[in-house]
């Protein structure tokens, strides 16, 4: 009792089911990684003789500063919401899914594909086949490891890395053979991108004249169905179980591997949405580039809404809004945006190496509760 | 493709072989050190990346290669130092740490390319140094005698890390950390501290292998430079079983077939670029899948140690 005496007085009055201080926990840790990072950042541009303040405010202005800014921001952190909900799905299950950037593309590729092909269908139709397709794409791309690891016992960090450079040369066959727009061949320019896709299967905006498409929404309505998913089923119970406790699942019958192969077949279907809502929300075709990093950028979200589907919504509006405040501020304060891409790699670093703290902190508690319960016995 | 055959070809393809092997030999055997003492470090090609960086820009603004071999050390050691923080020191989930590492080293190479170079720049690499009287054997000599001083280099550090994990007491404390930390740690060995030798060694190899590819093999910089080379030296290591000899074969084989892929392109075969891009990530794939001697995995490889816990 004597050791934990901060939380003495508030223990009696907690609700149950609902531990706030845990929530404090997993909110303050991430956030003082982003804190850490920009002030590192800060030291870096100093010594590389560059005005940090500048940059920064350049940053925040282009990410919060204008209407259209906003949307942008919104509109990329719903490609990393939708990747981050896969991650969140694998590493629950203890499986680390690095290969969101080739599932993007599977997804991508596949939704470029249907609606050329079935381009007389109406878009209420042809827009949630297409989403299913991509989905299924992803799926597949997320499978190949997943069945590899089950079976095999195949390194799914290095399977998935390898499928991310298959996945992309794979689109860039396709970008300069079947898939290549016909108005470019035409033209005589080859450029590496796929024709317009038919109206009916964009996705409506949601703000006129910006980017902003329906994909947004989607993405939150999923983020719920994955929360519901992982902590009210039996099958996201038994994911989660694999992951607390790979030996005790077993014991209990639970068989891990065929989870954890699933847990990255959806990891790799929500990647492969991110690909569909970027080429049927916002570009309306394929071309190269597409994946912008979300794959990367999706684990660093995941980690920072704590691995939880809710928490990942705040996350992924704050890195959204990391990279589009990164394009203004290379324009307007000349600081390349890899400079982004770096403080992404630190808080990466800093959520990591502060799991020990909270898991520390977490079984402390435990201790004295279990004293406390002994107590009052 | 009676050409692709010649004796000319052959030899061009084994001499490719040799350059494209070297990166891979040194990051894969340090990354063999690391993995033996119980740590994986996925960050390999951020090290990679910023070391090759390193190298290239020391060299450019002093004119000296030496020093830019050393500043890539340097590099590699600063990040290994960071890699042990937060993995041995933090106990953090290495798959993850991992991740950060790499994307911190991929970011910084391209954040001070941008700021410090600007346009593209290249630099007088190491020179092949032609070994007297070896050099001058017919066919094979030109091949294998006729190489840059880093190119010898990856290929001594196979029996030098060899000795070092099989007939030195620190490769027998390394091996005994990875594979039963308590038990090591109650013969009174710092595993901590073993394993912080054992990541920076892998590291400073690592940014050697950066700088073999900007101050030796390419002589040039831009992002991304390793496209991805610092994850197939990963999968080197797996492919290899934990065995320098081992890694040595598979980096041969892995640099063998994109030698091969390199040369069916210049010759002008018909075949797609992507696809003869994808042939080597895909053999990755299937070397992975074939049952490597997984007994010789070291027992305790991705667990943070910590006492009292078994």
């Amino acid at each position: 009792m004597t050791t934990d005496k901060a939380t003495g007085p508030t223990r009696g009055n907690r609700v149950p089911g609902v531990d706030w201080s845990r929530i404090a926990l997993n909110v303050v840790l991430p956030v003082a990684g982003v804190v850490f990072a920009l002030l590192l950042g800060a030291g870096m541009l100093l010594i590389l003789k560059a005005n940090p303040l500048a940059a920064y405010a350049s940053l925040v202005r282009g990410a919060v500063g204008s209407r259209f800014g906003l949307t942008q921001t919104l509109v990329k952190a719903t490609p990393l919401l939708l990747v981050g909900l896969g991650i969140c799905i694998a590493f629950r299950a203890n499986v680390i899914n690095i290969g969101g950037e080739g599932q993007i593309i599977a997804g991508a590729l596949m939704s470029t594909w249907f609606p050329l092909f079935f381009h007389t269908w109406p878009g209420w139709l042809l827009i949630p086949a297409t989403m299913i397709v991509g989905f299924i794409a992803g799926a597949f791309w997320g499978f190949i490891p997943g069945i590899l690891k089950a079976r095999l016992n195949v390194n799914e960090i290095l399977s998935t890395i390898m499928l991310n450079a298959i996945a992309l040369q794979l689109m860039n066959l396709l970008l300069q053979g079947p898939l290549m727009d016909p108005a470019g061949v035409a033209a005589h320019t080859f450029l590496a991108q796929s024709a317009q896709l038919p109206q009916a299967v964009w996705l409506p905006r949601l703000v006129p004249r910006t980017l902003l498409h329906a994909g947004a929404i989607v993405a939150v309505v999923l983020a719920v169905v994955v929360y519901v998913f992982l902590w009210r089923t039996t099958i996201g119970y038994d994911i989660r179980a694999v992951g607390l406790n790979p030996d005790a699942a077993r014991y209990s019958g639970i068989n891990v591997p065929t989870f954890q192969a699933l847990s990255l077949t959806l990891a790799g279907g929500f990647a492969g949405l991110a690909g569909v809502v970027e080429v049927i929300g916002v570009q309306h075709r394929l071309l190269e580039g597409l994946t912008s990093g979300y794959g990367f950028t999706g684990i660093v979200a995941a980690l920072m809404g704590s691995l939880h589907p809710i928490g990942l919504i705040p996350a992924s509006i704050l890195f959204g809004g990391l990279l589009v405040g990164a394009d203004t501020m290379q324009r307007a304060a000349q600081v390349p945006s890899s400079l982004v891409d770096a403080l992404l790699g630190l808080v990466v670093l800093f959520v990591s190496g502060s799991a020990l703290w909270s898991r520390r902190w977490a079984s402390k508690r435990r201790t004295a509760e279990q004293m406390d319960q002994e107590g009052t016995a | 493709m009676k050409s692709v055959f010649s004796v000319a070809v052959v030899t061009g393809i084994l001499n490719t072989m040799m350059g494209l092997a070297t990166p891979f030999l040194y990051a894969a055997l340090g990354e063999t050190i690391a993995q033996t003492s119980g740590v994986v470090n996925l960050g390999v090609d951020g090290i990679m990346l910023f070391s090759a960086f390193a190298a290239f820009y020391a060299t450019l603004t002093t004119g000296s290669l030496w020093l830019g071999l050393l500043a890539a050390a340097l590099v590699g050691l600063l990040m290994g130092l960071l890699m042990s923080f937060v993995s041995v020191t933090l106990k953090a989930e290495q798959g993850v740490s991992g991740i950060g590492l790499y994307m911190f080293g991929l970011g910084m190479s391209s954040l001070l390319l941008k700021i410090l170079i600007g346009t593209v720049k290249t630099v007088v690499g190491f020179p092949p140094v032609p070994i007297p009287l070896l050099s001058d054997i017919p066919v094979l000599g030109p091949v294998l005698f006729r190489n840059s001083i880093l190119v010898y280099g990856a290929f001594l550090c196979v029996p030098l890390v060899w000795w070092l994990l099989e007939r030195t007491t620190l490769g027998l404390k390394i091996k005994s950390v990875g594979q039963n930390p308590a038990a090591a740690d109650s013969l009174g060995i710092s595993v901590d501290g073993i394993r912080y030798v054992s990541v920076c060694a892998g590291a400073v190899l690592a940014g050697i292998a950066g700088a073999s590819l900007s101050i030796s093999l390419l002589d040039l910089f831009q992002d991304n430079l390793t496209a991805g080379q610092g994850f197939i030296a990963v999968a080197l290591v797996y492919f290899g079983a934990w065995s320098p000899v081992g890694v040595l074969g598979g980096a041969l084989l892995f640099s063998a077939v994109n030698s091969f892929q390199l040369w069916v392109q210049v010759l002008g075969v018909k075949i797609p670029a992507s696809v003869a891009v994808m042939l080597p990530y895909v053999l990755t794939i299937a070397a992975l899948t074939v049952t490597v001697n997984r007994m010789r995995q070291p027992a305790a490889l991705n667990k943070p140690f910590e006492r009292g816990e078994s």
